[in-house]
């Protein structure tokens, strides 16, 4: 049952932007990350909290699952945060103890939050509307032209999609290790954490093996299927830019026209 | 009376829709001494059966009971259930990790808590009985050839010296020759030391010659519990399930059929090969 | 000149132990001559260590011979230059489903090989649902391997392979991690291919009852051809077969022990149907 396991947190469901073409997804969401940090002044997060807000809409994707991802980030937020108000040298407003907060602070404070909050949930929207398969071949695609400096754009999509497909398989095979040691008497939750980390040797042993046959056995049929790295490559399914990806440039574009302009009147 | 199940339900995926009912019901004994064939094909729930027996996997309902005690009281040692249930799972060779053989076996009897003397004396004994050649005992586990791995790991949990021996399809992937070998060794094993051995398997006619009791399971559920002779006849309902009877039970049918006074009850080559040769005299005498 | 053929061909492959110094030279592989003629059903029978899936992994010029010569479909294997052709050409389905599926949709996965060899999209689409369609797996092709049966993923390894449009087909043991159901689902597969579409199949399997419908039979022990003929021939060496402790179908050797009992029936019985009926002859 763990290979029923989703990796990456893709949501499934029709919507206008799931059927955006990957590339579209990855150069707004980096177009957006980076609006967030040049604009200054309240307008400009009006401006980035609608759009985003839109976007969502569009999703059909549950609110709750884009907030799912703040929590695990909520500890550093609240630490940025809590750094920027009293830390910031200024005018000061209220002081208790030692602690002294400034207008400075306070506007920093607000500002780092709402930019953060922000980039986290525009990069979910982006995870939870393409596949990981999706974004693999978008990455590769746009790492493409990178190839004068050497980059291995092929390469690394074609490693990040076999971890993607090997991922639940090693989870299952690691649950049948441990379930084995244990029939074999292993105990891995007593004892100090140096006794618990050396009880891990009979699973990792095993599983490290089993990767190593995997990937032996891979390869090999990879060569045998004809498989020599990207070149003369064709592609089953190949990205082409249809009418929605370039509307969804044109809106990004757009949105980032108004955000300037709003955070330089106001 | 060594296991007891007593309407034993498990379901995979809890409350959601995709809940999965992998065992429905299940009441079974297993008696002291019996060597038990559990069949089914693969998601027929014997794997997810045999594993509630040593406590790996807890019933959702229902009550298991080991020698009399209930395995799900408050104060009952799952790991001493562990070393009583001994179960070998399907390719066993891939749990080896240790740098020789020898100190792979030990790995059990110590978790158990027995110090290294009296660990490596029962490790010894366990290799001993799968028969595995001495010279091999301080080699690299991954050294040996598929058979050899195999029974390296089956001494693993024999030198726990368990009660119950459970082995989860312990043929799969060896070839013909390393397949008798193996269920020879587990028969000997049986006949030598009485102790209780379940068969998990996929094949009728691996395990038709050595268990003495054949369980059939099918989508979770007991299907037959009987004797072979006794499961063979009902082959035709087995072939509904994706099972199959061994070959000489539809030979022998298909002689029947024909007109020839054959035993139906034969289920081994010797046995056939008996009552077709009576029944062709007979009727040349005619 | 066949579609497969083997002259000669020995492989040796040198044993070090921990320290890298040279234990000992083992020859898996010892003279052994074929040739295949095309559209044939092949069978190679033997034990592990018997030397048959090394002998498999020359005709896909995985592994290259210490003496002797392959051709596939005239081409020698041991030529650097035609290794791409002699890949599409004779394709190659391994034991391990998990193993050898590549893509994480099972229409992407069997487009994996044409992609590879620079088919257009448009074609791969078209020999994606052809080879799915070949294997019954059409029905399937959306969905992720992980979720499929053993046979399952196993007929989609084949579909990969044919989508490359080969002339021959060698499959190392595809059977031996299935459970029944997925072995048969497998082997009337790789029937299908043979007789339909007329690809040369090369199975090499340790259970008998996948070789009754080959047309010729190998049996190999200690690198070599110790047997060779049709099934019905090989079947017929019961003792041989015996000592090398093989697996003899149950009618055979049913046939065997009531002959050894003064019954007079024909050598090489393969179902029961033909003892049945060999018995009503004698009475």
């Amino acid at each position: 049952m763990l290979r029923d396991i989703t990796i990456g947190q893709y949501y499934q469901t029709e919507s206008p932007v799931h059927r955006l073409d990957p590339r579209v997804k990855i150069g707004g969401t980096l177009l957006y990350i980076i609006s967030l940090f040049l604009f200054s002044g309240f307008a400009g997060y009006i401006a980035a909290a609608v759009f985003l807000a839109v976007v969502i809409r569009l999703s059909h994707v549950p609110f709750r699952f884009m907030v799912k991802g703040m929590k695990a980030i909520l500890f550093l937020l609240l630490i940025t945060v809590g750094f920027n108000l009293f830390l910031t040298p200024g005018t000061e407003l209220i002081s208790f103890w030692k602690l002294s907060i400034t207008r400075e602070g306070a506007e920093m404070a607000v500002t780092m939050a709402v930019r953060l909050t922000l980039l986290i949930i525009g990069s979910s929207v982006m995870t939870l509307t393409t596949t990981p398969n999706n974004l693999t071949d978008g990455m590769e695609k746009m790492m493409k032209p990178l190839r004068i400096f050497h980059v291995p754009a092929h390469e690394v999509a074609m490693i990040m999609s076999i971890a993607l497909r090997f991922i639940p398989i090693l989870l299952e095979e690691t649950d049948k290790i441990m379930k084995a040691q244990l029939a074999r008497g292993a105990d891995f939750d007593s004892g100090n954490l140096l006794q618990r980390a050396r009880s891990m040797v009979p699973i990792l042993v095993p599983l490290f093996i089993s990767a190593f046959r995997r990937a032996n056995d891979l390869a090999m049929a990879m060569e045998a299927r004809c498989y020599r790295g990207g070149e003369g490559r064709t592609k089953m399914k190949p990205l082409i830019y249809q009418r929605r990806d370039r509307i969804g440039y044109l809106c990004i574009l757009g949105y980032l026209v108004i955000g300037v302009t709003l955070s330089r009147i106001w | 009376m060594a296991i007891i199940f007593d309407h034993v339900n498990h379901v995979y995926g809890g409350d959601t829709p995709l809940a999965v009912k992998a065992l429905d019901d299940i009441c079974l004994q297993i008696q002291d001494g019996q060597f038990v064939g559990i069949i089914g094909h693969t998601g027929s729930g014997k794997s997810t059966l045999v594993q509630h027996m040593n406590g790996l996997l807890k019933a959702t309902s229902g009550h298991i009971y080991f020698n009399g005690e209930d395995i799900y009281d408050r104060d009952y040692s799952l790991k001493k259930l562990r070393s009583k249930v001994g179960l070998v799972f399907q390719y066993p060779e891939h749990q080896l990790f240790e740098v020789d053989v020898f100190s792979d076996v030990c790995f059990g009897p110590q978790n158990l808590g027995y110090d290294k003397k009296e660990a490596e004396l029962k490790a010894f004994e366990a290799l001993r009985k799968v028969g595995l050649p001495s010279e091999l005992y301080y080699q690299s586990p991954f050294e040996l050839s598929g058979g050899q791995k195999r029974r390296a790991a089956i001494a693993g949990v024999l030198a726990m010296e368990p009660e119950v021996l459970i082995l989860d399809e312990p043929t799969a992937g060896l070839d013909p020759r390393g397949r008798a070998e193996i269920l020879d060794q587990i028969k000997g094993l049986q006949t030598d030391t009485g102790m209780t051995i379940l068969l998990v398997s996929h094949s009728m006619e691996d395990v038709a010659e050595y268990v003495d009791r054949i369980v059939v399971m099918n989508k979770g559920r007991i299907l037959y519990d009987d004797c072979p002779k006794e499961i063979f006849a009902r082959y035709r309902e087995l072939e509904e399930i994706g099972l199959a009877a061994p070959q000489v039970t539809y030979i022998l049918h298909e002689l029947q059929n024909r007109g020839f006074q054959v035993d139906m009850n034969a289920t081994t080559i010797e046995e056939a090969a008996e009552t077709v040769a009576d029944a062709v005299r007979m009727r040349k005498k005619r | 000149m066949g579609i497969v053929r083997t002259e000669n061909l020995i492989y040796e492959y040198i044993r070090r132990d921990e320290e890298g110094n040279v234990e000992g030279i083992t020859t898996a592989v010892d003279r052994v001559s074929l040739d295949i003629a095309p559209g044939e059903f092949i069978a190679v029978l033997g034990h592990n260590g018997s030397g048959k899936s090394t002998l498999a992994k020359h005709i896909n010029a995985i592994l290259n011979p210490t003496e002797g010569t392959v051709w596939v479909d005239g081409m020698d294997t041991s030529r650097e230059e035609s290794v791409w052709d002699i890949r599409r050409t004779a394709g190659m389905v391994f034991q391990n489903p998990d193993n050898q599926i590549i893509g994480q949709v099972v229409e992407e996965d069997v487009g994996f090989g044409p992609e590879n060899m620079g088919v257009p999209t448009r074609e791969i689409w078209e020999r994606v649902e052809e080879s799915l369609k070949a294997v019954g797996m059409y029905e399937y092709r959306k969905y992720s391997p992980n979720k499929l049966s053993g046979g399952q993923k196993q007929r989609v390894s084949i579909a990969g392979v044919l989508a490359m449009h080969p002339k021959c087909i060698v499959l190392d043991e595809p059977t031996a991690m299935l459970d029944p159901r997925g072995r048969r689902e497998v082997i009337r597969a790789v029937r299908a291919l043979n007789q339909v579409e007329e690809i040369t199949v090369i199975l090499i399997t340790h259970y008998m009852e996948e070789i009754v419908h080959a047309d010729r039979v190998f049996v190999m022990e200690g690198g070599r051809v110790a047997l060779e003929g049709t099934p019905r021939e090989i079947f017929s060496q019961v003792e041989k077969l015996k000592s090398l402790r093989l697996d003899v179908p149950q009618v055979t050797l049913l046939a065997h022990e009531l002959r050894r009992r003064g019954i007079d029936l024909p050598e090489g019985i393969l179902t029961g149907q033909e003892l049945a009926d060999a018995l009503c002859a004698i009475v």
